[in-house]
């Protein structure tokens, strides 16, 4: 009876908790909405955005509509036919009038080295349309280069809606008149170079930042709570203090007049003044003392949660303490040291200022260029392409930072 | 875990000998350029060597009076308080909801909030420029506030979660229970428990945009400028001593940000002692 009383009241009872229950979760969903439609706005939408300009081909669409839709039918074999040359040249007339012909000008020069000159060339002489059937005499009058089937496949691979060049630039490729892709021209080919660089600066910067972070750690982690606690303030105050700061001060230690020169010159040590900065020593050097803290408190959450009872067991089985610490201790900071490395590396690939004050124009990493081309030669596909490499770098690595760090809290703070 | 270090034989005496001074010349390091600029931003002299010729407050009088400088630290102050406010209250609503939220897909809305810490700022600085110019969200304050509260949430939200992890949430449902409205429960019994969490997420939020240049470079207009985006320029063209006399104005900014998080945390510690 009892049994039954209750089996009948818990039918409706656990409905109504489920249905409490998911307008609990619909209520704690609507609470992060705001912030997933804010970062979708000022985060999200302009980085797919850039990814999307890195394939984005609109400039020659846009400024010669008739031509790219008369290439259409061309195969690509010998030269176009008349109607191609006539469109094109009603095209260059038409975009001439309306001050965009060196939009698609500056898009054509990136495939074909001095086919701005061309264009616009053709542009300032073309007076008028040319009678039917002359269009093709016309031009290659104006500019003999109308007569080459470069300049065609030029515009044909240009034609978009999307493109594929920027992103192969990006890692020194091209395509070549037959559409194959092959390596770039010499004088273009800089980029795998950069990213090599940028790679490489981000391993040493990773490796000094564990050698030096090592023991760091390692003497918190094992120093009575009140004395690593008032050690940690030289760790967090430089963590703390402003970017700019640190760098510039770098600059004012390193410099020919600065105190690390002027101290070794005292000392009789050199005579010269050695170069500390504007080379890749100072662009180490800096970097590494920006990204320390990243290294050292991973690593030190991890060695305060490391029992010493495991190496006093090791010496009292009689290892000696190099065996012990390679073989019982290093072991168990390896989460640590994973977490730090893999901080530091996405941390240090990414970075611009550091490498952008103190390095030379040999030491600037994928930033910089990226930066370049967004705000100097307006270069936006490429920077976009770039952008799009060090973004994917960027997120493989933190998607494994994720699955290592999961569960465990390990940033103090990130800042870049 | 403290104190447990009791040197026994004479190879791990020299180990730990060896750790301690290799530790201590590394945080020397770590100090170096707080040390070195330290007593040239009092220097009397132009030249940025040492030994310093004489004392002075001259450089400090300089960035006093230059309108540059002070204009820079206006807007820092300006855009680093409006982007704290901001991401404080995303943030903070978020992470309630996430508090409560079970699904297969929190990880990866997790994954999207904490991006803007990772993706390189230079990356969120063009996609931003891109989006922003053609919106003419460019060359003004309110750009520049968007960008730094996205690049400031996620501190807010690591935050506040982590002072969220340790609230006890059978006291909201007391107070639920005894019949006090969900705004109400907010007000009375979780904000005034879980402030020194969010007062910490504020001044993460701050540091962030404080001390953030990168979007500055591209989206700021002259007006905007803030003072490591002055800095930044400084230091190109010629470091005179007044940029070391702002580099310590803004390293005891970052003291006093330091002490006043410490400060917070110890008070969460000594709160949770009580309570547990």
């Amino acid at each position: 009876m009892t049994a039954a009383f209750v089996a009948g009241a818990d039918v409706p009872l656990k409905r109504r908790l489920k249905r409490a229950e998911r307008a609990r979760q619909l209520r704690a969903l609507g609470l992060v909405l705001p912030l997933l439609a804010f970062l979708l706005f000022t985060f999200i939408v302009p980085i797919a955005g850039m990814i999307w300009k890195s394939v984005d081909d609109w400039e020659v669409p846009q400024v010669m509509p008739q031509t790219v839709a008369a290439l259409e039918r061309w195969n690509g074999q010998g030269l176009p036919d008349e109607t191609a040359f006539a469109a094109l040249a009603a095209d260059i007339r038409a975009a001439r009038d309306a001050g965009n012909l060196a939009v698609a000008a500056k898009r054509l020069n990136y495939v074909v080295n001095g086919f701005r000159t061309t264009l616009l060339s053709t542009g300032r002489k073309l007076k008028e349309q040319p009678a039917p059937g002359t269009a093709k005499d016309t031009l290659i009058a104006i500019a003999p280069a109308w007569g080459e089937r470069e300049s065609w496949t030029a515009i044909k691979s240009a034609s978009g809606p999307v493109t594929s060049y920027y992103l192969l630039a990006a890692v020194d490729l091209t395509r070549n008149a037959d559409h194959a892709i092959v390596a770039a021209p010499q004088d273009q080919a800089i980029y795998r170079d950069v990213f090599l660089r940028t790679f490489e600066i981000g391993f040493g910067v990773t490796a000094l930042c564990l050698i030096l972070g090592f023991p760091v750690a390692y003497l918190l982690a094992n120093l009575p709570t009140g004395r690593s606690n008032l050690l940690m303030i030289f760790v967090l105050l430089p963590f703390w203090t402003s970017l700019l700061v640190r760098t510039c001060a770098w600059i004012v230690i390193l410099q020919s007049e600065g105190i690390v020169n002027g101290s070794l010159q005292w000392l009789g040590l050199i005579d010269e003044p050695l170069r500390l900065i504007y080379n890749r020593f100072g662009v180490y050097m800096a970097m590494t003392h920006v990204l320390l803290p990243f290294m050292i408190l991973p690593l030190y959450s991890v060695m305060r949660g490391v029992s010493p009872a495991y190496m006093r067991a090791a010496a009292s089985l009689g290892a000696p303490p190099v065996t012990a610490f390679l073989r019982i201790y290093l072991p168990q900071t390896i989460p640590g040291i994973g977490a730090g490395c893999l901080l530091v590396f996405i941390l240090a690939i990414g970075y611009y200022i550091t490498p952008a004050l103190v390095g030379g124009a040999a030491d600037q990493m994928i930033s910089y260029f990226i930066a370049f081309y967004t705000t100097e030669t307006v270069n936006w596909g490429l920077a976009s392409a770039l952008g799009a490499v060090l973004l994917l770098s960027t997120v493989v690595l933190a998607v494994l930072y994720g699955k290592l760090a999961l569960g465990r809290q390990t940033t103090g703070g990130l800042k870049n | 875990m403290s104190a447990n270090h009791s040197p026994q034989t004479t190879s791990q005496r020299v180990a730990w000998i060896a750790t301690v001074v290799s530790a201590t010349l590394v945080l020397f390091f770590l100090m170096a350029p707080i040390l070195a600029i330290v007593p040239l931003s009092f220097s009397s002299s132009t030249y940025l060597t040492y030994p310093l010729p004489g004392l002075s407050l001259r450089w400090y009088e300089d960035f006093v009076n230059s309108a540059r400088w002070i204009n820079a630290l206006k807007n820092s102050v300006i855009i680093g308080v409006a982007s704290s406010l901001l991401s404080m209250a995303l943030g903070t609503v978020a992470s309630l909801g996430l508090a409560q939220w079970k699904s297969k897909w929190k990880p990866l809305v997790l994954a999207i909030v904490l991006s803007p810490m990772v993706v390189p700022v230079v990356i969120t600085a063009v996609g931003v420029y891109f989006f922003f110019a053609p919106l003419g969200l460019t060359g003004n304050y309110l750009g520049l506030i968007l960008v730094h509260t996205a690049l400031a949430t996620p501190f807010v939200v690591i935050t506040v979660s982590a002072t969220l992890q340790s609230f006890d949430m059978t006291l909201a449902r007391a107070a639920a229970s005894l019949g006090a409205p969900p705004l109400l429960t907010f007000r009375k019994v979780i904000l005034p428990l879980i402030l020194p969490g969010l007062a910490s997420g504020a001044l993460f939020a701050f540091a962030t945009s404080f001390d953030e240049v990168v979007t500055v470079l591209l989206l700021a207009g002259p007006e905007q400028r803030t003072l490591p985006r002055e800095m930044f320029s400084g230091i190109r063209e010629n470091i005179s001593p007044t940029i070391t006399a702002v580099a310590v104005v803004l390293t005891v900014i970052s003291v006093c940000m330091l002490s006043a998080l410490e400060f917070l945390r110890r008070r969460n510690e000594r709160l949770k002692g009580n309570a547990g």
